[in-house]
């Protein structure tokens, strides 16, 4: 039992719902609203220093209501490593928004709405209770929908609103989905559905189950074929907002996947992970990637790059063996600072020359060196370039495919990581080198003040791309914690 | 929501009254629900009947004379409400949202039992009136900004 365990839902909760109060009085909303984010962090980085101490897992029982009765908070490696890279990421974020988002946009209950969208992805992170994870996918989805419309361009409008339909669809059939375990096993106690499922002798209904979760997770996750929604979602709100979905809220599904898929379904293992989530997984990347290859938008191609990279991270639940999940893992959290990076930068690109097209952009490397630079090194990351982190994911995931002998999904990735590396380069060319075509008083926009806030992130990457002894030996970890789940089933019930 | 923009003495009257009663159910709701059916989610919608009667009968320039506070404060001071009571439990050595009751002995009442699940309760209540009037204001107002169009 520690508190600690709650906090990192408890201050973005308690911030948002004071800063509704605030929303007049600009400074101080924009000084207590920086103050509760890195309030966040230090929770979330001191939750994951205590859990690791405390044999890398801590529980919960709100309420001191016993296990399988009431709802338990579950800090294990995993989440509580997720936990803490979103609050890094909010922080970010937030900070980039001070200085790029309209006031106007501000006006409209941004932070407050910003802060209940760290609390839903905390809280989904940390929750050990199946409906307690419905909760906070709901909080969180029900702020983005708000977030996302922010300013209520047409453009926005028409666009979030397909995102908002398709999500509801998807919760629906996350209700529904949660209705058959409920049906099946008589628990909603993470720990405790999997005990169940364990000793259970009729088992013909849980594939369906698996599936209807999967379809869930996907969906909210963007894996093939239900990704369409996401690119011109993500175009239309505001960059910061867009930077902050697409390091986190995708990133949520398939955290909830690698959840349900280590500790729940893992009965039929050659059914659901080795044939479902390995065809869906190429088909992800692969189509993602030809999306970004076709397009000719910045900001386009960076969204699609989100799904083909989300087909990575998928691949190793896919072959499921403890190297493969430690890439995933490792992958994962490479993807957060990579892609929230390179999309914060983007809206650097935009301030500068006030558009994203790149056949409108050039020669920002002539007035702008230092944000050149600084963008080449998360677009190498993310084609795989060594030293930096994506190139260890990648080889974690193409090694494991290879001895596993899913030879085609080896070859898929490697091809995806070609073409990834194609239109980095594409972006790289057009946007920086080349003749200027903006003016000489775009030339001159300082962008010190912007580019502050995504340094950590950039710093990460090359980190634990350069340390990638620890921080691959850290994800090992992790995989290994999640491929036992009776670490997990244990400490909640307390056997 | 259509604002009546009749004079009728009988309806005003009428829903005035009404709104008395539905306000006093409500509060019974919210004290009821520890132990009985009722608490702070069905008593905060039935509030924000009572407060609809009011925008209903007058238009809103007019209600909000006499109610005069922010509804999105409301369900601000209702989250820090509930969740501030949750973290007792923080002081406490107790888990997060764990409740405390005790019996105490009231003159001309007698012997009540308090608990932290009131003030809890109250959050909710808060929250529910604040976020359904809200959407109730913000729809309407929709509506009549059209009408002015």
């Amino acid at each position: 039992m520690s508190n600690i365990v709650v906090l990192p839902i408890l201050i973005p909760v308690l911030a948002g719902a004071l800063l509704i109060l605030l929303v007049k009085r600009h400074r101080l909303q924009r000084f207590m609203s920086g103050l509760s984010a890195i309030a966040t962090l230090a929770a979330s980085l001191y939750l994951a220093v205590y859990t690791y101490n405390n044999d890398g897992i801590a529980t919960l029982e709100l309420g001191t209501w016993p296990a399988p009765f009431g709802i338990v908070m579950v800090a294990d490696l995993l989440s509580v490593t997720v936990v803490a890279v979103s609050s890094l990421v909010g922080v970010c974020c937030l900070f980039f928004a001070f200085r790029t988002l309209h006031p106007e946009r501000e006006r409209y209950y941004f932070h407050p709405l910003f802060f209940f969208l760290i609390t839903g992805v905390n809280g989904a992170a940390l929750t050990g209770d199946m409906f307690n994870m419905f909760v906070f996918f709901e909080v969180m989805l029900l702020s983005s929908y708000a977030l996302i419309v922010i300013g209520g361009t047409k453009f926005q409008l028409r666009e979030s609103f397909k995102y908002a339909i398709i999500n509801i669809f998807a919760s629906m059939l996350f209700l529904a989905g949660i209705a058959y375990l409920y049906g099946i096993t008589g628990t909603l106690n993470m720990a405790h559905i999997a005990e169940r499922i364990d000793g259970l002798e009729e088992t013909g209904a849980l594939p369906v189950v698996a599936i209807l979760f999967f379809i869930v997770f996907a969906m909210k996750g963007a894996l093939f074929p239900l990704y369409f929604w996401l690119p011109r979602a993500y175009y239309g709100a505001p960059i910061a907002i867009t930077a902050l979905f697409g390091g986190l809220l995708t990133k949520v599904g398939v955290y909830a996947i690698i959840r349900t898929y280590t500790l729940i379904f893992t009965q039929d293992v050659a059914f659901t992970h080795h044939f479902l989530i390995l065809l869906i997984a190429g088909f992800t990347m692969l189509i993602g990637v030809l999306g970004a290859v076709s397009s000719f938008d910045l900001k386009k191609i960076l969204s699609y790059h989100i799904i083909s990279q989300l087909g990575y991270i998928v691949i190793g639940i896919g072959l499921f063996t403890p190297l493969a999940l430690a890439g995933t893992i490792f992958y994962y959290f490479h993807h957060i600072f990579v892609k929230t990076s390179l999309l914060l930068f983007s809206g650097v690109v935009e301030r500068i020359t006030g558009t994203t097209d790149l056949k409108k952009t050039g020669g920002i490397l002539k007035t702008h060196p230092s944000l050149a630079w600084l963008f080449l090194i998360p677009a190498l990351s993310i084609a795989g370039i060594p030293p930096l982190s994506g190139f260890f994911g990648k080889f974690a995931l193409v090694l494991e495919s290879l001895q596993e002998a899913s030879y085609l999904i080896a070859f898929v990735a490697m091809f995806v990581g070609l073409l990834t590396l194609f239109s980095m380069l594409k972006i790289f060319i057009n946007a920086f080198w080349g003749e200027q075509k903006h003016s000489n008083k775009q030339g001159e926009t300082p962008i010190m003040d912007v580019l502050a806030p995504v340094l950590p992130l950039v710093f990460l990457t090359i980190t634990i791309g350069l340390g990638a002894q620890w921080s691959f030996g850290f994800s090992m970890e992790i995989a290994e914690q999640l491929l036992d789940p009776s670490i997990y089933i244990d400490s909640v019930l307390k056997e | 929501m259509k604002y009546s923009r009749s004079h009728d003495v009988m309806q005003q009257v009428l829903l005035i009254t009404t709104s008395y009663f539905v306000l006093a159910f409500s509060l019974y709701f919210l004290f009821a629900g520890h132990n009985n059916p009722g608490g702070g989610f069905i008593g905060g919608l039935t509030t924000a009947c009572a407060l609809a009667f009011i925008y209903l009968v007058f238009d809103r320039d007019k209600a909000n004379e006499y109610i005069r506070f922010t509804f999105p404060g409301l369900i601000s001071i209702g989250l820090v409400l509930s969740l501030g009571t949750g973290a007792i439990g923080f002081f406490t050595n107790d888990a997060y949202l764990t409740q405390y009751f005790d019996y105490f002995d009231f003159p001309f009442f007698g012997e009540i039992e308090l608990t932290t699940a009131l003030p809890f309760d109250l959050g909710i209540y808060f929250v529910v009136v604040g976020a359904a009037m809200v959407i109730m204001l913000q729809i309407a107002g929709d509506e009549e900004e059209e009408d002015e169009n």
